[in-house]
């Protein structure tokens, strides 16, 4: 008898959810992996002639300096670590496996691989940063372009590619605001920025760690930054505004303009969070609402990976007038050569080693040589088609809103509320976002504060299908539906996933954390992690 | 709609223009641009970004890259010397093999269950370096060493509510000019002098400029210029005298032979793991690690994320999730200690990897491997007239310090001489450390065979002819 499996997978004409279940292979942590005698990789021997030359080094050594116990790693053959390491790799979905939009804020978009692979060739991986400016042409002049892109698309006059990722970015331009006050003899008179609740926390965290005093605005009835709120607390304090927009709410500010003009009447440096740029590449500008300072993080808009929370990458770019305060060295170009230039007095010095992380500009290069203004354009109005397509569906699911701004359009990303849901249910968005993993897909709920209560914030970058947005859909569909139908399926959640529901009562508690495998063992015993 | 709709991109799906009238139709508008009619014209840009032609066919695009590339020589193709915190090591090909995993490389903030993965490596990255160091608490890796120092130092000065640190002057000038702008809005840093002959810590010196206002003093063993410091254990009993904390920066591929710094008295100890695995990168496989007892008072001041174990619902079962994750700025902003975000992660991951490749008996092998050739190299150097090497009469590890004065030749003109020969020399620190001479840092790994050390010998006998 002749039989249609693929009718089976639909249900009333739709596609049935995935029957997922990831790897799930219960391994152990590496130290019990041990084998005594074992090796993974063996040191280049040493020739007998230089041996012989030398003879004993490690008498050299001073006295306690040597060390007495060697460490206590595994012993390990090589093909035993590999596959610890490749069992743990499948326990990790990452953006390549799975529908990505649940991480809000992050702009999770395709790494393409062909950037991958140029990044690991021995003309970039195999440089020392300290070789000759004549050895290292090729990446200078990567950098040198690159930073031409980028002026392009901010509008401001120059960047600096140095510091290691967003955050640290934001830093780098909290200390040029520093430095430009100080150079005004006002760095001691100007002690305040000024941040939104709905702009990343490192806004306020950075600003804080170079020294200022944090106000942080909340958003009107409307969810907009409050217009009138700044007017009250700008003052001969205001050393700068550090602000995002969109916000994470995905809402544009249109008076973007005059919150930047108030601070300059009153002296202070605006500085452009462009951490959710990817809606707004090509469209407007850090320049255009007359921001002195912006950055941007590579492995977000400009595509590069990730990596578990790095390496990233990121570019702080400032205007002409700021320039002399950036972190040594620069990039400069005199003819057809490309140098590094430490002769800046100004300069607010060092950020981070040498400059930056440069397989990441490579790769952001890469990118928007493969795009060109076409394409960066049409990676943004993708971004916000995706977005608000998926905003249309996600409205559908009852129990489900969208604050603010109602009936409006977002840019590239959405904060939703499920508090609805959760009043009927008393199911929260983190369950939610646990049992999301039974379908393979990743959720997160939102940073903290939860001002927009029970939040989860999706963004749909363009490297979504829509058949991908529909079923990423479809599952928050479901999930929510089993809410009310079968809120204990979702709160024992997760079911198919690599671990069940972890206890984390432990993790807060000094007598009990880990960090690593040896105070485990010191404080709780092999053997002895039961359920509390 | 400015963009041309007959191009379909490879890396964007929706670009197709079918789907799109599908998508806009089903939104209730005609085109993308009613989605932006938030952002008021006078913001618009109105013309089209003049950037770059696109090179649309990857083919194109690797050509283009490739060709850049081509511009540069690389440490394979040369003789390479050079360190100064950014290291030459052999990579063991497992690491690029689990760095390069799709599930890793493109992963970024899971939750312990989908990305349960990332979280039981980091956590045995943490345990091994937690091994390595002999201490119980080791941090998800930070941006790099400088940033691991910086927040060190910060770190001690929460613990102890003082505002005063002494730092080693003899280390990387671009990582002190790191650390007192990292430190400079809260903190003094005041400098802790050397013995010009042979590196070691002035420990009147020490003695003189320590008080009840020390919050840390910050050394390196072995030092920028190599040194291994014999007064470790000293230098800690001072500083714990007068309620301060003691921080050691460490080069983590010395640890299979040098005593861990927690065996002699070190608070905090902290470095950079790029010799764990990392290729150079131009820079770009830094990563800063900070480890501690695992003391309360210690733990709740670290900035950065703490993976430790846990139980799930199901006995036996090992899970994972942030340990004291209230101290951070994700959970309190400008009230969390400095800030967290994307650091270095992956290169924990291959730390981790490159740590269980070489076990015990690896990381001790290594050790004695690089202190063989460095020595070995060293001897041939200082066998040339004008020549010394090491220049600071004091045990080392891998870089040594090597004068040139003898020779009446600047480093400048010897390194350029050795890049005629394909070799790259040690780091002219003569601007770095002028009391010292005309100096160059060398820096000689297990990857150096007795032919290469040769061959630097032979040209640098030449150069300074």
């Amino acid at each position: 008898m002749r039989q249609s499996i693929s009718e089976h997978r639909f249900t009333d004409g739709q596609l049935n959810l995935r029957r997922f279940h990831q790897a799930q292979w219960d391994e152990p942590v590496i130290f019990e992996l041990t084998e005594p005698g074992q090796r993974g990789v063996l040191p280049p021997e040493t020739e007998v002639d230089i041996k012989e030359a030398v003879g004993d080094v490690l008498s050299t050594l001073p006295q306690g300096m040597r060390r007495t116990r060697p460490p206590a790693l595994p012993e390990m053959s090589q093909v035993h670590v590999l596959r610890h390491f490749l069992r743990l790799s499948q326990e990790n979905l990452g953006f390549d496996l799975n529908i990505d939009v649940g991480q809000g804020t992050c702009t999770m978009k395709y790494s393409p691989k062909v950037n991958d692979q140029l990044a690991r060739l021995p003309g970039l991986s195999e440089l020392h940063p300290l070789q000759d400016e004549e050895t290292v042409q090729g990446i200078l002049e990567v950098m040198y372009r690159f930073e031409l892109m980028l002026r392009e698309i901010s509008g401001l006059d120059r960047f600096t590619f140095q510091p290691g990722a967003g955050s640290q970015a934001i830093y780098t331009c909290a200390r040029i605001i520093r430095a430009f006050h100080a150079s005004r003899g006002e760095a001691s008179q100007r002690d305040e920025v000024i941040t939104t609740i709905f702009s990343h926390p490192s806004d306020a965290a950075c600003a804080k760690t170079a020294g200022y005093k944090v106000v942080t605005l909340y958003p009107d009835a409307n969810g907009y930054p409050d217009l009138d709120a700044l007017k009250a607390i700008v003052s001969e304090r205001t050393a700068a505004l550090m602000i995002t927009n969109p916000e994470d709410t995905g809402i544009f500010n249109p008076r973007i303009a005059e919150f930047v003009e108030t601070v300059h009447d009153a002296g202070g440096l605006c500085f452009y969070d462009q951490a959710n740029a990817n809606g707004i590449l090509g469209i407007t500008r850090a320049r255009d609402a007359g921001f002195d300072m912006c950055h941007f993080n590579l492995h977000k808009t400009f595509s590069t990976p990730h990596g578990c929370g790095g390496p990233g990458g990121a570019a702080a770019g400032c205007t002409k007038a700021l320039a002399r305060f950036l972190p040594v060295p620069t990039v400069e170009q005199e003819g057809s050569r490309y140098f590094l230039d430490y002769d800046r007095p100004d300069s607010i010095g060092k950020v981070r080693s040498y400059y930056g992380v440069a397989p990441a500009v490579l790769k952001a290069y890469a990118w928007v040589m493969s795009l060109g203004a076409d394409g960066l354009r049409e990676v943004a109005e993708v971004a916000v088609l995706n977005n608000n397509y998926l905003l249309k569906r996600m409205l559908q699911v009852p129990g489900l809103r969208a604050p603010y701004a109602e009936g409006q359009h977002r840019i590239e990303q959405v904060r939703y509320s499920w508090a609805e849901l959760c009043k009927e249910t008393n199911v929260h968005s983190e369950d939610i976002g646990i049992r999301a993993a039974d379908f393979g897909v990743h959720y997160w709920t939102s940073h903290h504060p939860f001002v927009v209560e029970e939040p989860m914030t999706l963004e749909p970058t363009e490297s979504y299908s829509k058949a991908d947005l529909d079923e990423y859909a479809a599952i928050l569909e479901h999930v929510a539906q089993e809410a009310r139908t079968a809120p204990d399926v979702l709160r024992k959640a997760p079911h198919n996933s690599t671990v069940h529901r972890v206890d984390p009562a432990m993790l807060d508690d000094p007598a009990t954390w880990a960090v690593t495998w040896r105070a485990y063992l010191r404080k709780l015993g092999k053997n002895k992690l039961a359920p509390t | 709609m400015a963009s041309d709709e007959s191009i379909v991109y490879p890396y964007i799906p929706n670009s197709e223009p079918g789907v799109k009238r599908k998508m806009l139709a089903q939104i209730g508008v005609t085109s993308t641009e009613a989605l932006y009619a938030s952002i008021p014209n006078a913001l618009r840009l109105n013309r089209r970004l003049d950037l770059p032609e696109a090179l649309l066919s990857e083919c194109a695009l690797r050509k283009h890259v490739e060709e850049i590339l081509s511009r540069n020589r690389n440490c394979n193709e040369l003789l390479n010397f050079r360190g100064a915190g950014c290291y030459q090591h052999f990579v063991p090909a497992v690491c690029d093999e689990i760095n390069g995993r799709s599930e890793f490389l493109t992963a970024y903030a899971g939750e312990p269950y989908e990305d349960h993965g990332r979280f039981q490596a980091l956590f045995e990255y943490e345990s091994m370096m937690g091994e390595l160091v002999d201490m119980d608490v080791v941090n998800v890796p930070s941006y790099d060493g400088f940033q691991a120092a910086a927040t060190s130092i910060r770190m001690a000065s929460r613990i102890t509510g003082r505002y005063e640190a002494l730092v080693s002057a003899a280390v990387n000038p671009d990582k002190l000019s790191m650390i007192r702008g990292y430190c400079e809005p809260d903190i003094s840093i005041k400098l802790l002098g050397f013995n010009p002959g042979d590196g070691q810590i002035d420990m009147d010196g020490l003695r003189a400029a320590l008080s009840e206002n020390a919050a840390a003093v910050y050394i390196e063993n072995p030092s920028y210029l190599g040194v291994i410091q014999s007064q470790g254990a000293n230098v800690a009993e001072l500083v714990h005298r007068v309620g301060g904390v003691c921080i050691v920066g460490v080069n983590p591929s010395s640890l299979g032979v040098l005593a861990p710094p927690a065996h002699y008295g070190a608070d905090i100890v902290c470095g950079d793991i790029q010799p764990l695995g990392m290729h150079m990168q131009f820079g770009g496989g830094q990563a800063g690690f900070i480890a501690t007892r695992d003391d309360e008072q210690y733990v709740m001041q670290y900035p950065s994320r703490l993976f430790g174990i846990a139980p799930t619902s199901v006995p036996g079962e090992y899970g994972f999730g942030d340990v004291a994750y209230e101290r951070t700025s994700f959970a309190h902003r400008e009230e969390g200690r400095e800030w967290v975000g994307t650091a270095a992660a992956l290169w924990g991951i291959t730390a981790a990897v490159y740590l269980a490749l070489m076990g015990p008996r690896g990381m001790a092998e290594l050790g004695e491997a690089i202190m063989q050739r460095s020595h070995y190299a060293a001897s041939q150097l200082n066998a040339i007239r004008g020549v010394r090497a090491p220049a600071l009469d004091s045990a080392f590890f891998s870089e040594f310090v090597v004068n040139f004065d003898g020779t009446g030749k600047p480093v400048s003109d010897v390194n350029k001489a050795l890049l005629d020969t394909g070799i790259f020399g040690g780091k002219d620190i003569t601007n770095e450390f002028p009391g010292l001479g005309n100096n160059a840092l060398y820096c000689v790994t297990e990857l150096h065979n007795k032919a290469d050390l040769d061959r630097l010998a032979a040209a640098v006998e030449e150069a300074v002819q």
